[in-house]
């Protein structure tokens, strides 16, 4: 089933809903569909149970993590140089705020299509920050977005039983966002002092001090 | 952390009650566990109330390394996640980068491909079956009986690829090695024996009584709840979802064989437990043919670059049907020598969702048959 298809037969059925097909240029031609955060739910709900659609198998779920990155981009503007108006090439840089972005990949066990992912953005890459959990409409996605929870810190609302998973309770950070600061071997240091110590403040700090 | 695990409506020790329940932990050094993993279990009485598994144990974060390799870098760190069947693994990762980059593989390396993933099946089903016996206590001697098959199929990963466990077989657009001299007979030899093993071993405890009631009726898996928790692979087909990848992508040549997908009934341990004997004489069958009409020819595509191997910018999710499960690896690349995002689907992983809601009311002995019945790698589980 094409993707365009999908997207106009959701937009039908959850009215307000902001669906936007995510080109892929690889030779793997695998588009995905952007859904805003609010109708995620909605829009999950009748992916998984429309006659049409049943994608009623959500195999994979991830996160990936963008931060936010600078674009330079060259634009000629009119300028007054010693008097005379010229055109003057400037480069203007603009930031593309950061997001962490959640996949889900569904496939159709009943009519054997697949895979569609579906994509979802949080506004900022803030600690805490929150997406729906689509655990209650596909229950594969329970540990897996425990594990997006754990590793790349997304909070997903309606979980029914967010706790880290791979990594210990006691543990703060998330190890697969980009600016993740890995821990020195500090620890294997029994009494840390001269430069071990050093290194052990200054890891601290860099993770955000205790 | 107790607090979190267990709603508020369960209390440990009800007062003004003689009922109490215990909580115990199975695991991590549990004999059961096949690995380090531990689930929290609060019994009343024998009968399991609550389950968590818990893991991490073997974390190492294979996916951040994975992102600071490059993309060939990481085909020997994918041996190391289902430890078992490395090939498979390996398969799988090459399925997906040659989907992100475009890449033909060449008749022969998809022949070789078959013959040593399905080698792979053999083995892993093999032992996965004289492990669970062996979880429901009877002692070594099927286990043994199990091993001595897989140790043949080892010898010849050996011959082929150097390492019995670790093969690092693939690589993108085909193998890395093509078959020694007299290796094809030799594999011939180990495949035309193996359906006796399998006669002999069927013979020695499908119908043998303790284990019909050890196993029958037990860890009913509904085929709703299988396709709702994700769950693929062999206990997938257990419950009656007809869902083998090797048919439904048909990706290699898959599609050039005639082989039947086995499905089970009940979805209990004992479907699961006959789900592998299936499979495994469906797999003998696949070999065989594919031995018979290997074709001649280039075991790689010529036209990949193997040095400075940089994908264009897009993604791609490339999934085969390992013996565990759906195998999954999703990457993301933008350009550069090493893939932006690198997230491996573990079968295990997701087939354990279900693990508490087949052990609820059950035996602390059955316990132990359903998560063997499962078939995880903990390599796999944690990453």
């Amino acid at each position: 089933m094409n993707l365009e298809t999908i997207k106009s037969e959701l937009e039908g059925l959850v009215p307000g809903c902001r669906l936007q097909v995510v080109a892929n240029p690889s030779p793997s031609g695998q588009h995905s569909l952007l859904v805003d955060t609010q109708h995620a739910f909605a829009v999950a709900e009748f992916l998984r149970n429309a006659p049409s659609l049943r994608f009623d198998y959500c195999s994979n779920v991830t996160g990936i993590d963008w931060p936010a990155k600078e674009v330079s981009a060259k634009v000629k503007i009119k300028k007054l140089v010693d008097g005379v108006e010229q055109d003057v090439e400037e480069v203007q840089k603009t930031t593309i705020p950061g997001t962490l972005e959640v996949v889900y990949h569904l496939f159709s066990v009943e009519q054997r299509t697949g895979p569609l992912p579906l994509r979802m953005r949080t506004t900022n890459r803030d600690a805490g920050v929150h997406l729906p959990s689509l655990t209650p409409i596909w229950r594969s996605a329970e540990f897996q977005e425990r594990e997006i929870f754990d590793l790349f810190g997304v909070v997903f609302d309606g979980h029914p039983d967010l706790r880290r998973i791979l990594m210990w309770d006691g543990f703060e950070d998330h190890p697969m966002r980009r600016d993740y600061v890995a821990p020195d071997d500090f620890e294997y240091e029994p009494t840390a002092h001269d430069d071990v110590l050093q290194r052990a403040n200054q890891h601290l700090s860099q993770a955000g001090g205790r | 952390m107790s607090a979190a695990i267990y709603p508020a409506d369960l209390q440990l020790s009800a007062e003004g009650s003689d009922e109490q329940f215990l909580e115990i932990s199975m695991g991590p050094q549990h004999p059961s566990t096949h690995g380090v993993f531990r689930m929290n279990v609060v019994l009343d009485g024998e009968h399991v109330v609550r389950l968590k598994p818990v893991f991490g144990y073997l974390h190492r974060n294979h996916e951040k390394i994975a992102e600071n390799e490059t993309y060939l870098g990481s085909m020997p760190y994918t041996d190391r996640l289902d430890y078992i069947c490395s090939i498979t693994n390996n398969w799988g990762y090459a399925l997906a980068v040659e989907k992100l980059a475009g890449i033909q593989v060449p008749e022969r390396a998809e022949y070789l491909r078959i013959i040593t993933g399905e080698l792979t099946r053999l083995q892993n089903h093999a032992s996965l079956i004289g492990f669970l016996l062996q979880d429901m206590g009877s002692s070594g001697t099927p286990l043994m009986y199990a091993f001595t098959q897989r140790e043949k199929i080892l010898d010849l990963f050996e011959a082929l690829t150097g390492s019995r466990m670790m093969c690092n077989y693939m690589r993108f657009g085909g193998c890395r090695v093509d078959l020694p001299a007299g290796w094809l007979d030799q594999a011939r030899k180990v495949v035309r024996e193996f359906p006796r093993f399998l006669d002999e071993y069927e013979q020695l405890l499908v119908s043998n009584e303790i284990l019909m009631e050890r196993t029958q009726g037990i860890g009913v898996l509904s085929r709703e709840l299988a396709i709702d928790a994700g769950i693929s692979g062999p206990m997938a087909r257990a419950s009656g979802v007809n869902y083998d990848i090797r048919k439904v992508d048909n990706y290699g040549l898959y599609s050039r064989f005639s082989f039947r997908v086995p499905l089970g009934d009940h979805g209990d341990v004992y479907d699961r437990y006959m789900m592998r004997f299936l499979e495994m004489r469906e797999s003998v069958n696949i070999l065989e043919e594919a031995m018979r009409t290997l074709p001649d020819g280039p075991i790689v595509d010529p036209k990949t670059k193997i040095r400075g191997f940089r994908p264009k910018p897009g993604e791609a999710y490339g999934r085969i049907e390992s013996p565990k499960g759906e195998l999954g690896f999703y990457l993301v690349s933008d350009g550069s020598p090493n893939p932006y995002r690198y997230r491996v689907r573990p079968p295990s992983l997701v087939n354990l969702t279900v693990l508490e809601d087949l052990c609820l009311g059950r035996n602390v002995a059955d316990v132990v048959a359903i998560l063997g019945s499962i078939d995880i790698v903990l390599g796999e589980v944690d990453r």
